[in-house]
């Protein structure tokens, strides 16, 4: 009986195992469908032409530099804005605020935030920064609506970062007489930079793909110029992407293809860059 | 990290700076150089077209930065009523609630028709039953009383099949949905609500492509692309005044307007203060005179050119009227 029992006990265990080594490539193959589909439609499109060219209604002539510049403008701003706020806030509810019921509660709202579809995100900063602060639909106005859609990620992760930092450490420090913000900043910080830095690009790297909250805000999708100031009406790839899978000629779909591997291009050196940082950063206790 | 993270910074006002890529933007108005700025947005359907325009007059008038959206007819529409924009692409006319509008914030416009487009009704080409359909047909269909209640294909005509029928169309925000059940159902914004909807009509011709039992409308652009995957059906308004029997759309048919009432015109809408503006003036006749060309270039069916000479002097009656 007993011997029955084990050879069962084993068999679970090793269709797990398959179970779990099924998922795995599940994942993988999908994403080596997609990528692969991916580079066979759109690499050959891919030229010098194709970056530095404006879009057109021949699809052989049209280009991103437009979308592409925007995206570059869009990115650069919305690092700025959401990174010092982010981490910020992050170790004020981390290291200062008392574990009242005020936190919890603020705690709770941010892992709602994350949550919220980014749309909603889009017709807020369309409303405030948009009307209310009278941005328009301008580059500002967008990074802003996707710093604050990209805030609750950063915060999430610093904090998980900083929570991962050993007591020991800080409590070493206050030891040697050191005050909360020069432990902050000498001991905790490198601590969690590596968490904090893969949580920004994590955050970044969903900001990047956003179309739908900037349509609302008011991005444009023909844009013959490269936006020269934070004030600059703009467009970015997603919704240079977007606008030319919907068109109905062949050949633009082509294009969009392309220009879906120029995106992914910057999405895999984001993280590329976390995982270097990561490595480089990595602390052993 | 202070490292890592003034290298970051470092990396980021680089970036900066390769995206202020220097735009020459003098205002020089010699020998008839015009510069400013046009700002177009609304529908999805006619921004190719305004693109295109756009492409061409740039490189007449290469100072004048002309931008434009895909907000789509509606909510193009809005902010075209707080003056936010000179133009609205507009894929049907504008909606009592978006005159009142405009007349709030004292907005004073006119409209320009452009093109037409032939909205297409299409089902799968292995569907061999249905060879042409009446408009009264479609409204059976398509009206908000058939929700739930017409699911199969003999339940339109008695002799098709007991099969199901799965219906594709446009989504609700669009003004190809507002048009559409304008003249299907008799009222704008109103239809069934059990469909496959969708903003991307691409989406509509994978749908009807890769469903026996689908039926399913869009525009002409994306049956002439994709031919081999549809089966286009004559559409009957069992009227004779405007051609007898089911007709196909065809740049023929809807130029000749026999092809009724599926054919709908496209239009611009412009705010009469752009007009006061040269480069805007100068921006609608290049728009009327490439319109024909152009719209035919990206897949619309152009207008006769009586239409257009129509159009242009609509326009400079516009511009008399409104510039001091």
């Amino acid at each position: 009986m007993s011997r029955y029992y084990n050879k069962f006990k084993i068999f679970k265990d090793e269709a797990f195992k398959y179970f779990g080594l099924f998922c795995t490539f599940f994942g993988l193959l999908m994403l080596a469908i997609f990528i692969g589909n991916i580079l066979h439609n759109g690499f050959a499109r891919l030229s010098w032409d194709f970056i530095k060219n404006y879009p057109s209604r021949v699809a052989e002539n049209a280009g991103i530099i437009s979308a592409l510049m925007g995206t570059i403008w869009i990115m650069v701003m919305t690092a700025l804005i959401a990174i010092p706020i982010g981490i910020g806030a992050a170790i004020y509810l981390e290291m200062y605020a008392k574990k009242s019921w005020f936190g919890r509660i603020v705690e709770l709202n941010i892992a709602n935030l994350a949550g919220v579809p980014s749309i909603i995100y889009g017709l807020l900063g369309l409303e405030i920064f948009g009307y209310q602060m009278k941005l328009g639909g301008s580059i500002l106005t967008g990074a802003l609506t996707l710093g604050l859609l990209i805030l609750p990620i950063i915060i999430v992760a610093t904090r998980e970062a900083v929570k991962a930092v050993p007591k020991s450490l800080s409590e070493a420090s206050y030891a040697l007489g050191a005050s909360k913000w020069q432990t902050v900043r000498m001991t905790v910080l490198p601590a969690a930079s590596s968490g904090i830095i893969t949580g920004i690009i994590i955050a970044l790297s969903r900001a990047i793909g956003e179309a739908a909250p900037l349509i609302v805000v008011g991005a444009l999708a023909y844009v013959p110029f490269v936006p020269n100031s934070p004030t600059s009406d703009f467009t970015v790839l997603p919704i240079q992407i977007f606008n030319w899978v919907s068109r109905p000629q062949k050949a633009f779909l082509i294009n969009a293809s392309a220009g879906i591997i120029i995106l992914l291009c910057f999405v895999f050196l984001m993280n590329a860059i976390a995982v270097y940082l990561r490595i480089k950063k990595r602390v052993k206790y | 990290m202070k490292n890592t993270l003034s290298h970051f910074l470092i990396s980021c006002f680089a970036l900066f700076l390769a995206a202020c890529g220097s735009n020459p933007n003098d205002n020089n108005n010699a020998d008839g150089k015009l510069s400013g700025e046009i700002k177009i947005d609304g529908s999805s359907t006619v921004y190719p077209i305004s693109e295109a325009v756009a492409e061409e007059f740039k490189k007449f008038q290469g100072d004048v930065r002309v931008t434009v959206g895909l907000s789509g007819t509606g909510g193009g529409f809005k902010k075209f009523g707080r003056g936010e924009t000179d133009i609205n692409n507009a894929s049907r006319p504008i909606k009592q609630e978006e005159i009142d509008l405009c007349n709030q914030n004292n907005i004073h416009y006119t409209d320009v028709q452009i093109a037409f487009d032939g909205l297409s009704v299409v089902v799968n080409p292995q569907n061999d039953w249905c060879n042409n359909i009446t408009v009264a047909e479609l409204k059976k269909i398509w009206e908000p009383e058939a929700q739930g209640k017409i699911k199969k294909w003999n339940q339109i005509r008695p002799e098709w099949p007991n099969t199901e029928i799965h219906l594709y169309g446009a989504g609700t925000e669009s003004g190809t949905y507002d048009y559409f059940t304008e003249v299907i159902v008799g009222k704008s914004h109103s239809s069934r609500g059990d469909y496959t909807a969708s903003e991307d009509d691409n989406v509509l011709v994978q749908g009807v492509s890769t469903d026996k039992n689908a039926l399913g409308f869009f525009g002409f652009a994306y049956y002439e692309e994709n031919q081999d995957k549809l089966k286009l059906v004559p559409v009957d308004d069992q009227k004779d005044d405007n051609g007898t029997g089911a007709i196909l759309p065809s740049i023929e048919t809807v130029k000749n307007k026999t092809y009724t009432p599926l054919s709908r015109p496209l239009f611009i809408y412009v705010n009469s203060k752009a007009v006061e503006r040269k480069e805007v003036q100068e921006f609608i006749h290049f728009y009327i005179d490439h319109a024909g060309q152009l719209s035919k270039e990206v897949g619309f069916i152009p207008m006769t050119d009586a239409e257009y000479e129509t159009q242009r002097a609509r326009w400079n009656e516009f511009i008399k009227t409104h510039q001091q």
